[in-house]
């Protein structure tokens, strides 16, 4: 169903992501006026700190805008991603995972105690979220049988996923907040290690992580949409206008849950994904897979 | 790389990214599922290691720089060579020219070769494994049930250092 996209849809994207980054800064009632801190972070001198590690510290901040604009490589607009990878939902789960790497890149190398911790924060999220987060998105996969976006998106045309595998939906939400150690799951980056991971970052350092976490927050956001809201796939209007209204829908109540929801520690999560949200999520992919062997 | 860098971190990350174009070999020959996957499990898996490796490092956060380099020139001389004999085996090497044609998905034909006919070994295997790292970390944690519920077992909550989210 999925046509290839012509090869200027790959220069568009990271373009088309950072606008609709940007835009969810603006509305998103703590971060005023994103347009000027943007100009702010890029006039600001960078700071140095004694012994840093810099190739690290660029290494790191550079990858996750990076990791973030290659998994939206297979995201669908409408019915046509940039790419409609055969093993696409492997290789969304992939890059996300390179966010792993650089945020503890960029909490190691400027050889500061706070960064390091905010770092080691966001590994140890990254344990707590991630296998819940696997088991949710194999389960949508399952759903369809196939690991192919496209596939996915095509499986929903009757009922979408949401409805029938509610406990994966919400699971994958939660994983798209810690995903990109947001909103509840902020404490990678939090106050009380004094901004944590990007608490040595400045100038365009700081611009290029920072504006990397609401790329990854985007993403993340973007992708329940074929995995479980039926893609583009809606009455009356065409199939792209129909994946932004359900894009700006799931932002929208991710902005939601930062302003209501405090921030989580990291070690209750952990203890709650292992011993809640992981067998929730066995079993309702266990349901998938006898609903799909069943029909 | 290892004997190259005075730091665990970039130690860890070269050996990330030697691993990440194994990944990046295996999609070229065509197998893109196992050249994604490895892609996505050496990634988390060195980010782990990271963790442990300085956590069991005798400086422990291992923010001061700390220097691996031990028989330099040895392994100068290993790495030459093992490089050289490499080389020398891809371009000497009579290679045989390709019989039949790829099959349609190579993931499953491998799947099938590696796991048909030895789907219980497989399975037995796991297991195995699954068991030994369970009572491995079983074995290793200083706190076991005596400590969190007292010699009788009988205390209401365990006494945790810290508390789980679940209430306990």
């Amino acid at each position: 169903m999925a046509d290839p996209a012509p090869l200027w849809t790959a220069l568009v994207l990271p373009c088309a992501l950072a606008l609709v980054a940007w835009a969810t800064a603006s509305v998103d009632a703590r971060s005023a006026a994103p347009g000027r801190e943007v100009l702010r972070l890029l006039v600001q001198q960078r700071r140095l700190t004694r012994a840093a590690d810099l190739p690290l510290v660029r290494l790191g901040t550079t990858l996750l805008p990076v990791a973030a604009v290659l998994a939206a490589v297979v995201l669908p607009f409408g019915f046509r991603p940039v790419s409609d990878l055969p093993d696409g939902i492997v290789w969304f789960n992939a890059m996300e995972a390179l966010a792993w790497a650089a945020v503890w890149l960029t909490g190691w190398g400027p050889n500061s105690t706070l960064s390091l911790i905010g770092g080691y924060r966001f590994l140890a999220q990254g344990l707590a979220y991630e296998l819940p987060h696997m088991l949710a998105i194999t389960t949508a996969a399952l759903g369809a049988e196939s690991l192919r976006v496209g596939a996915v998106v095509d499986a929903q045309s009757g009922l979408w996923f949401a409805v029938w595998m509610p406990v994966a939906f919400g699971i994958y939400l939660l994983s798209a907040l810690a995903m990109a150690f947001w909103g509840p799951f902020g404490q990678p980056v939090g106050t009380d290690v004094a901004g944590g991971a990007a608490a040595e970052l400045s100038g365009v350092d700081r611009l290029v992580f920072l504006g990397g976490r609401w790329l990854l927050l985007v993403v993340a956001a973007a992708f329940a949409v074929p995995l479980f809201l039926g893609g583009g796939q809606g009455p009356l209007l065409p199939g792209w206008a129909w994946t932004v209204l359900k894009t700006a829908a799931v932002l929208g109540g991710l902005l939601w849950v930062r302003r209501r929801v405090p921030t989580v520690r990291t070690e209750r999560y952990v203890e709650l994904a292992w011993v809640v949200l992981t067998p929730l999520a066995v079993a309702q992919a266990l349901v998938v897979a006898v609903v799909v062997l069943g029909r | 790389m290892v004997f190259r860098f005075d730091s665990m971190a970039r130690a860890t990350f070269s050996l990330l990214t030697s691993l990440l174009c194994v990944g990046g070999e295996l999609i070229v020959l065509g197998l893109d599922y196992l050249g994604v996957v490895t892609v996505l499990m050496m990634t988390i898996e060195m980010a782990v290691m990271a963790v442990f490796m300085i956590m069991f490092m005798m400086n422990p956060a291992g923010l001061m720089p700390m220097t691996m380099m031990h028989n330099r020139r040895g392994a100068a001389v290993i790495c030459a060579l093992t490089f050289a004999l490499l080389v020398a085996g891809i371009l000497l090497a009579p290679w045989p020219r390709r019989r039949g044609r790829a099959p349609a998905d190579p993931t499953l034909d491998l799947g099938n070769a590696l796991m048909g006919p030895h789907m219980l070994t497989m399975t037995t295997l796991g297991m195995a494994l699954f068991a030994t790292i369970v009572s491995t970390v079983v074995l290793a944690t200083r706190r076991g049930r005596y400590d969190r519920f007292g010699d009788e077992l009988r205390a209401a909550r365990p006494d945790d250092p810290v508390r789980g989210g679940v209430g306990r």
